[in-house]
């Protein structure tokens, strides 16, 4: 392969950015249009205002990613399963 | 569909009013988890992009899974309960009882177990001593696991029955049902990337819910005004610990129970600070395989110093919540001053463990509240998903094919392995209401943890560090050790719930620390008086088990002297254990 590989959509930061970033846009809606329950939070929009911040915090994992991508190196080691959480038992790879 | 379902069964009551979008949130959360379980799955034949990926984990998604693995039904539930009922000397946990045993894991142990190849503690004990000591570890590792399931199916099923309004046990068995699916469709496999992602999904929904509650309270001020105010109009019979005790860290008797301020310290000190977190810690190959994922030594021995650096936060989004539930819920405040409200999430009056459940329903609009309510449950399903499988190899391997049925085809384990794996889950709907039983399920905790963990440790430690010790002693120790423990609790006052006699008049989690600091002496004590009367093994056998016969090339890292400071293991500990002390002078 010439171009270098990168991790991608298995970067974790982009799973956790695109969690957060969707909980983002769902709190944010909440915000806007439903009942804020300003007797429970007192008196604050928590829902918006949880939103709006989860909203960055995830598009800024998206954007770290990016800006850094996680590059895999073409030489690794074979993966060793950890024992002590089987998870069904994996096949010997056979390389690329 | 879980409304229609909750339709079904009569109990209209609900501890917790949640609406579609909170079921919108959880649906969401569980379709990424198990989507990364299918990717793993896949990605095992297709391409090997995700365990790459997973193979060169930057140090701080390693560090944050190591929190993770641990943050759990003790972390959450435990701690915010024991808010509630001590206050703030509660941080002993995380000040005293978790982040030296954390910096003295990345410096001492980590090289050694990276260096030394051993990668489990039932390995480690049939190696360095013998199958006796195999054999007695690993039953208690397995009953210890089975225990400890209960304990997060029941949390896991007090939330089903706070949600749904079922009665505990049908609550019991649906959670129960859900872990298994989460078992077989591959959850665990990516267990790493569900740890971190369940890290963030926790702060989420818990750093909300301490804001909005202060605020409602009046802010750190108004906390610990109504705090006094409380203490200090309690009813004697209550037991609520003075103000002062619950404001302040030190001397801590609110949490041991303790009369003199001296012995409180002591206890904290060498029982919680020493033995239990040392022992718990140094010996939990579950918490130590994440900081193995990492690329390198040097990467191995930072995850748990920079795992360090949140844990020393978290207690300000659970002890806290704790405390301002204990002066804002209605049935808090009133099981505070002795009485017994009704409802409560195991459905048999309210106890201290439902602390936060109530505050998520007073504090949380619905939405926040989904969120939290995913939080809690990706918890107590992932940790109880971890003590299964461990449970699981246990069991198959180190039981079943080493004692009972040797050298059968893999398929065959693999088999055992399910069912273990069904066999787990069905005992565990049992512990669970063991643990049910318990008002403040910290105090159950800690009791198991000195039974096993603090005779594990103290045999670890000296056979680690003393090559002359001998298998004979390595097995009769751990048992002497866990009988000793078990001997107090049952003597204690209520260490053991109702089965306690109350002939020591110890209760509360001191009884829990006294219990773990008799099982290391006695362990200690019977070791070494065995040691001296038995052959040891000799010296040529146990090059990687003994610190001295292990070669130092293996424990450490040539390229860590080159990083710049704040990569490397000693200075950023140094900075942990720096930041430990100013938080523990400020409270």
């Amino acid at each position: 392969m010439a171009e270098k590989h990168t991790a991608g959509a298995f970067d974790i930061r982009n799973i956790i950015g695109l969690l957060l970033t969707i909980y983002g846009v769902i709190l944010t809606l909440m915000g806007f249009f439903a009942d804020a329950e300003t007797a429970k939070t007192g008196g604050v929009n928590a829902n918006l205002w949880a939103g709006l911040v989860l909203l960055v915090v995830g598009l800024g994992f998206i954007a770290w990613s990016r800006l850094r991508p996680v590059v895999v190196p073409e030489d690794v080691p074979p993966v060793e399963d950890d024992p002590t959480r089987p998870a069904p038992r994996k096949k010997q790879r056979g390389g690329h | 569909m879980v409304q229609g379902l909750a339709g079904a069964v009569p109990a209209a009551d609900t501890l917790i009013d949640a609406g579609p979008v909170d079921y919108l949130i959880l649906v969401v959360y569980f379709g990424f988890v198990l989507g990364i379980g299918l990717l793993a799955r896949r990605s095992v034949s297709e391409s090997i992009d995700f365990f790459l990926s997973g193979r060169s984990l930057p140090a701080w998604v390693t560090g944050l899974a190591f929190i993770s693995a641990n943050l759990g039904a003790v972390e959450i539930m435990g701690m915010s309960a024991n808010g509630a009922q001590f206050g703030i000397s509660t941080v002993h946990y995380f000040w005293v009882g978790a982040i030296p045993a954390m910096l003295f894991l990345g410096i001492v142990m980590m090289p050694f177990y990276y260096g030394s190849k051993v990668r489990s503690v039932p390995e480690f004990m049939l190696r360095r001593f013998d199958r006796r000591a195999h054999l007695v570890n690993a039953i208690s590792f397995a009953v210890a696991q089975l225990l400890i399931a209960g304990v997060n199916l029941y949390l896991l099923g007090s939330i089903v029955h706070a949600l749904l309004g079922w009665p505990l046990w049908i609550a019991l068995i649906v959670a129960a049902l859900i872990v298994l699916s989460y078992i077989t469709l591959g959850g665990l496999s990516a267990a790493i990337y569900n740890e971190v992602l369940q890290f963030f999904v926790i702060v989420a929904s818990l750093l909300p819910l301490v804001i909005l509650g202060l605020n409602r309270v009046g802010g750190w001020g108004g906390l610990t005004e109504k705090i006094t105010a409380a203490a200090s109009s309690a009813p004697a019979k209550a037991g609520v610990p003075p103000a002062e005790q619950q404001l302040n860290s030190w001397p801590g008797q609110a949490l041991t129970g303790f009369d003199s301020g001296f012995w409180s310290v002591v206890g904290i000190v060498f029982g919680l600070g020493f033995v239990l977190s040392f022992g718990y810690w140094t010996t939990n190959f579950v918490e130590v395989q994440r900081a193995m994922a990492s690329d390198s030594i040097s990467a191995a021995r930072k995850t748990p110093v920079i795992g360090a650096f949140p844990k020393m936060f978290v207690p300000f989004i659970t002890i806290v919540p704790g405390m301002i539930a204990a002066v804002l819920v209605p049935e808090i405040v009133d099981l505070k001053n002795g009485g017994s409200p009704p409802g409560g999430a195991s459905g048999k009056g309210v106890a201290f463990n439902d602390s936060l459940l109530y505050l998520m329903r007073d504090v949380l609009p619905n939405g926040l509240l989904g969120l939290a309510l995913t939080g809690l449950l990706a918890a107590f399903m992932a940790g109880m998903a971890a003590n299964i499988s461990a449970f699981n190899t246990v069991f198959s391997y180190d039981l079943w094919e080493r004692y009972i049925r040797k050298d059968r085809s893999d398929d065959y384990y693999l088999r055992i392995g399910r069912l273990a794996t069904v066999g787990a889950t069905v005992i565990a709907i049992f512990t669970a209401i063991i643990a049910s039983s318990f008002s403040n399920i910290m105090n159950y905790l800690q009791t198991l943890f000195g039974f096993f963990n603090a005779p594990l440790f103290a045999t670890f430690i000296l056979g680690m560090f003393w090559k002359r010790m001998t298998p004979a002693a390595g097995w009769s120790g751990l048992v002497s050790g866990t009988l000793s423990a078990v001997l107090v609790a049952f003597l204690s006052e209520d260490a053991f719930g109702s089965a306690s006699l109350g002939v020591i008049p110890l209760g509360g989690q001191g009884a829990a620390f006294v219990a773990a600091s008799t099982a290391f002496v006695v362990d200690v004590a019977v070791s070494v008086a065995v040691t001296m009367g038995t052959q040891p093994k000799p010296v040529e056998e146990l090059v990687g088990l003994v610190y001295s016969e292990t070669p130092i090339e293996t424990r450490t890292d040539p390229n860590e002297a080159s990083y710049p400071w704040y990569r490397r293991t000693v200075p950023l500990a140094g900075v942990a254990l720096v930041m430990v002390v100013v938080l523990n002078i400020l409270f």
